[in-house]
């Protein structure tokens, strides 16, 4: 079986968003913020329209609007007398659909709104690679530096400021780091997507893991595992390559929740 | 000056491991706590109580500098080591944990020490536990193991929230047992949070009760009579309660 060269971008762009992932993914999973993630991966489109209008560069325009997210989410849980399911709800499928509305109204830009919603793997280019090493490095540095200290506000973040973590400060540079994932990844998957990267090769590794490191580990395995196949389909059956991504790793989560689970 | 009376203060003020000023908190327009000054010392064991609601999980924290208050002060003394038990921890089921790893955790990076977390699961009546998930451990155990990640960090002070809510009365007392045990070893200084009077250990130097603000404080003994403790928990809690406080205060004592 021969690649051609395409392919051979198309996976290492996808394995890199994939790997991107799963540090953050594992974490969405044992803190239960998977709507949260989801949330700022919808709001993003709402990014990219701000973006367009302002012309700032997207990535950084995304990274704006999901600071605003946090922040609003914030107020509105001292404030709105709403459970905070109800108000990422909210909060999510406004942005989306705010999103959706502003480019709409920018009628001299052609965008393929699709690409966005559920991935393009054919419009990556070099330069979005060299952002996914640099975030790469970034996120090494960030999880060696703080590993011990992330699993502890995991546990419980009151507990954890008792014993000298910087609670707040950790939260919102992981947040950040999040939102920089979901705009690299997203060309990869798509912002309706791209929470099912982050919180499914996680879940899948559950089964296989008897510590935090391990989970880690096996996340990386399932994840490739996953980007790899999906893509291999995508190219032999001509399927589009985000939906294909997360339908094979949906089928290895299926096939692991036949093993008995670990402690 | 008398070379005495300096030693006394300076001992004094190492003694003393928080205090607070003047603390008034609001969230939003609700005032929650107001006019509260508190110290605690080493040695010293302070139960606060007070009916829910009354703002004592708000003061800890604020005590604990988790929280900033609206007013008033809060020092800790310098390089205060606090060992906090939360009054409920909830731990995801997909985060693979293990009872050793959770005390671990418990510990700075540098001094990973298994002899350490051997001892104190000996001590608490863990150490049958520690291989396995911190999910699967029952109510008393959790209790346990979250009293052995407070007392890991040899800490001059204990702070626990409720230590015994949601347990059998078996397990009650043995927590309180140890509690008083290790408090007794370590000599450090013990704040407890209680939700109710027959609640509070009989070993409490100092009990305060607070609603909003300090109603009255006092050992055991002394508050039982107090007219501003009847007025406030009088009428919520049922009458035998205090009584079957006195009755357990007599037969230890």
């Amino acid at each position: 079986m021969t690649l051609d060269p395409f392919m051979l971008y198309a996976l290492s762009a996808g394995l890199l968003a994939a790997w991107l992932a799963a540090p953050l993914g594992v974490f969405v999973v044992w803190q239960r913020q998977a709507y949260f993630g989801e949330t700022l991966a919808h709001s993003a489109l709402l990014g990219i329209g701000l973006g367009l209008i302002l012309q700032i560069h997207l990535t950084l325009a995304i990274l704006l609007i999901s600071f605003l997210i946090v922040i609003s989410l914030h107020q509105l849980r001292q404030s709105a007398l709403l459970a905070t399911d109800t108000l990422l709800g909210i909060l999510a499928h406004g942005s989306l659909a705010l999103g959706l509305v502003v480019i709409s109204l920018q009628d001299n830009i052609q965008l393929d709104i699709m690409g966005y919603l559920f991935g393009d793997i054919l419009s990556v280019h070099r330069e979005d690679l060299y952002w996914m090493l640099g975030l790469g490095l970034l996120l090494l540095m960030f999880f060696y530096r703080n590993w011990h200290d992330l699993l502890n506000l995991t546990l419980n973040t009151e507990l954890a400021q008792v014993e000298g973590i910087k609670v707040k400060a950790l939260q919102l540079q992981m947040t950040l780091l999040l939102a920089l994932v979901i705009a690299v990844a997203m060309k990869i998957v798509g912002i309706l997507l791209i929470t099912s990267l982050l919180i499914l090769p996680a879940a899948t590794a559950r089964r296989l893991a008897n510590t935090p490191e391990q989970m880690l580990g096996y996340t990386f395995f399932t994840a490739s595992f996953s980007v790899a196949t999906g893509l291999i389909l995508s190219y032999y059956l001509d399927l589009p390559s985000g939906p294909a991504i997360v339908v094979s790793a949906m089928a290895l989560f299926l096939v692991l929740l036949l093993k008995p689970k670990k402690a | 000056m008398n070379p005495n009376q300096t030693s006394a203060s300076a001992n004094l003020t190492t003694d003393l491991l928080i205090s607070a000023h003047q603390i008034q908190h609001r969230f939003g327009e609700n005032q929650v706590l107001q006019d509260i000054d508190f110290q605690i010392h080493r040695n010293q064991i302070i139960t606060l109580i007070g009916p829910n609601g009354a703002g004592k999980s708000t003061l800890v924290k604020i005590l604990l500098k988790i929280l900033k208050p609206t007013q008033g002060q809060v020092t800790h003394h310098q390089n205060l080591v606090i060992g906090f038990m939360p009054q409920k921890i909830q731990i995801d089921p997909t985060l693979p944990l293990t009872v050793k790893r959770f005390l671990q955790l418990g510990l700075k990076k540098a001094e990973h020490n298994t002899t350490q977390i051997e001892t104190i699961a000996q001590e608490l009546q863990i150490a049958s536990h520690l291989n396995q998930a911190v999910q699967s451990l029952s109510g008393g155990e959790m209790q346990r193991v979250l009293l052995a990640r407070a007392l890991i960090r040899n800490p001059d002070l204990l702070v626990l929230d409720e230590p015994v809510q949601g347990i059998d009365l078996q397990s009650q007392s043995q927590i309180y047992q140890l509690i008083h045990e290790q408090q007794q070893k370590r000599q450090c200084g013990v704040l407890m949070i209680s939700h109710d009077l027959h609640l509070v250990m009989k070993h409490t130097d100092e009990v305060i009760c607070l609603n909003q603000h300090v109603c009255c404080s006092g050992t055991v003994q002394s508050l039982r009579d107090h007219p501003s403790f009847i007025a406030q928990f009088g009428t919520d809690l049922p009458e035998h309660a205090l009584y079957q406080h006195h009755h357990d205060h007599c037969k230890h004592g």
